[in-house]
């Protein structure tokens, strides 16, 4: 079972962190495992998950666009329809229950897309818990509808000026607050990425997906599917629909990555395809750095994707080659986007999107009575501006 | 023992430690300002290295670390900045770098070059004791001492482990949260101090929120050393050290009115 102990995925992870934080992390580890021992934790967990999220959520034969692909069958794994629109609600619901338990009324959380803050808020909200949100200043101006949501929950949205102002920025700023306020204050990671016990929590808050998918998927087909992508910034969708998989060894899974403007041109977000070790975040992991150790700034035309580390499980599977990792980039992503829309009425976010064009010609390399399963980890609403942009439609 | 060791071995007074982003405002500044700050009575100059992602500091040293890597600062220009310095100046010099800086440029080699560039100390705000093993065993066989910290979070049983593992003397952070100037020190302080010299043997040396002559002396009358960044960093501003000499002394002159004899025999 990974982690071990010390919060390692083989070489990953782990915790290096300020002093601060240790005894806290300590405390988090420490309630989380009773809570995971305490089933009327996960009664409520599913319970709020059924009545409030919407679980399960469907899995959809894509029938137009299997045509379109021209080889195997591409199922949807339907977490745009969850509650606030994408997969991050399980963990934002998970990891809310645990702090209300361990008596914290101070969330603090950091956003990329907007779609983990707007999560958390509404979760926020629903067990009347204050909620802070740190988002990067870039990411403010280019996801304002779900900085618009967030305000409308009643949380509080800090924008981040320092660095890129993106993801990265968000996660310093959130951690500085948190080592401030460390007494009082819960931190609700969005993402399989910091230091233990998070990247393991919101794994196991996120697998839901997977376990809903593998069942789904075999009482509709009465088998296992051939292949199961999702895409990857921090990787939480990609890490919750895969990890009910890993011992299916016949299910090839792949990940996702932003390539951004071409690997070519250094302007990406593909940390596992082309970044190499390093420690960001509080773990040990893939990270895209300079020669001197410096954190490169990602780039994607995809706010959720635009991040340069990875949560340390990815890094393991990808040294154990459990999981092939792969890049779209930003104009791929937008057919993909494009794609989705034409053929099943589908708006898919674009972190989604890269994920949809990588499986589309997968499917088209493979033979009709395979199944390939999408995760569509969130719906594109909040995309609409940036999507109108880059096709240079005037709203 | 070694010469951070010694500067806290009696008859010397209370230690003051001052930090400085290395390249900040430019690297011709950091070359002056350290002979300047050991002329002024700092007996340990702690030198940064600038990372891109300082999540333990506040904005002042975000934004000398920021100006630095725009500056062109790496590890390797650390190096030998610290090199020249060696040869003005006798007190222990110190890094303070995050952990990625290192990992990066090779555990060993970095200890190597340290050693050959007369660094004294480590200090890595992001490698907690349980994260240090590796580095442990290197710094320990070439003689470079790794200095650790304890917050006021810390509990009874990480207070005994940092305490068993840290070289040199051990940082103590006077209050949960980043590096800055605040305008008081916390008022459970003295209470943790005295936790933590129950169980350690080292030189204790507070930082973080330390800014004024008066604060100094405060932590002073508690503690071994008191560790000073964010102020001279925003006396350095501009490259005009003078006033960075001014405030130096008056740290120095604070620190020297304290008694003496707070280390254990």
């Amino acid at each position: 079972m990974l982690p071990d102990g010390s919060g390692y995925f083989g070489n990953y992870g782990g915790r290096f962190v300020p002093e601060t934080l240790m005894p806290v992390l300590g405390e988090l580890t420490d309630a989380y495992t009773k809570a995971k021992a305490d089933a009327a934790f996960w009664v409520e967990f599913d319970r709020l998950s059924r009545d409030y999220s919407g679980r399960p959520t469907p899995l959809f034969f894509a029938e137009q666009l299997t045509k379109n692909g021209g080889g195997a069958r591409i199922f949807l794994k339907r977490e745009d329809l969850a509650h606030t629109g994408a997969h991050k609600i399980n963990n934002a619901l998970g990891q809310g229950l645990l702090a209300r338990r361990m008596g914290k009324q101070r969330i603090i959380a950091e956003t990329g897309a907007g779609q983990h803050g707007v999560a958390t808020a509404a979760v926020c909200s629903m067990l009347g818990m204050e909620c802070i949100v740190y988002m990067g200043k870039e990411d403010v101006r280019r996801q304002s509808l779900n900085v618009f949501r967030m305000k409308l929950m009643d949380a509080e949205v800090r924008p981040v000026a320092s660095g890129s102002g993106t993801l990265k920025d968000a996660i310093n700023e959130a951690i500085r607050d948190w080592v401030t306020n460390a007494r009082d204050t819960y931190y609700l990671l969005g993402s399989v990425v910091g230091p233990h016990p998070y990247p393991m929590m919101v794994r196991d808050f996120q697998q839901v997906i997977g376990k809903e998918a593998r069942q789904q998927i075999q009482d509709q087909f009465g088998r296992l599917p051939d292949y199961v992508v999702a895409c990857i910034g921090g990787g939480s969708n990609a890490m919750g629909i895969f990890y009910p998989f890993l011992d299916d060894r016949g299910v090839r899974l792949v990940g996702v990555e932003a390539a951004g403007r071409g690997l070519a041109t250094g302007e990406h977000a593909a940390t596992l395809v082309a970044g190499n070790i390093g420690v960001l975040h509080g773990a040990k992991s893939y990270v895209l750095q300079d020669h001197s150790g410096q954190i490169k700034e990602a780039h994607s035309i995809s706010a959720g994707l635009d991040y340069p580390g990875v949560g340390p499980e990815h890094s393991y599977l990808k040294d154990i080659r459990r999981v092939t990792y792969v890049g779209v980039n930003d104009q791929e992503a937008l057919e993909g986007f494009q794609l989705l829309c034409h053929t099943e009425g589908i708006t898919p976010a674009l972190e989604s999107a890269h994920a949809i064009f990588y499986a589309v010609r997968l499917a088209g390399s493979l033979e009709k009575k395979q199944i390939v399963i999408i995760n569509l980890s969130g719906r594109g609403d909040k995309d609409m501006g940036i999507v109108a942009d880059a096709l240079k439609v005037k709203l | 023992m070694s010469r951070l060791a010694s500067s806290f071995k009696p008859p010397a007074g209370k230690a003051l430690i001052g930090y400085i982003t290395v390249g900040y405002p430019d690297i011709k500044t950091t070359l002056e300002v350290v002979p300047l700050l050991a002329k002024c009575g700092c007996d340990i100059v702690e030198l940064g290295i600038p990372f891109s992602d300082p999540l333990a500091d506040g904005v002042t040293i975000q934004k000398s670390s920021f100006r630095a890597l725009q500056n062109g600062v790496t590890p390797k220009i650390c190096l030998e900045i610290a090199r020249q310095l060696r040869q003005k100046v006798d007190i222990p010099l110190v890094f303070m770098s995050y952990f990625n800086p290192v990992l990066s440029y090779g555990l060993t080699e970095f200890v190597t070059d340290c050693i050959r560039s007369g660094i004294d100390g480590l200090i890595i705000p992001d490698l907690p004791p349980e994260e240090g093993v590796e580095l442990e065993v290197i710094t320990r066989q070439r003689g470079l001492d790794l200095i650790y910290l304890l917050a006021p979070t810390s509990t009874e049983s990480r207070i005994r482990l940092v305490a068993e593992k840290s070289l040199g003397f051990l940082y103590l952070v006077s209050v949960a949260g980043v590096t800055g100037t605040r305008s008081r020190l916390p008022a459970d302080l003295a209470g943790f101090v005295a936790r933590v010299r129950t169980v350690a043997k080292q030189p204790l040396c507070i930082g973080f929120g330390i800014s004024t002559a008066a604060q100094a002396k405060q932590a002073a009358r508690i503690a071994d050393g008191v560790i000073v960044g964010s102020r001279f960093i925003q006396l350095m501003k501009t490259g005009n050290l003078d006033a960075v000499a001014v405030f130096a002394k008056s740290l120095r002159y604070a620190l020297d009115e304290v008694p003496r004899l707070t280390l254990k025999k």
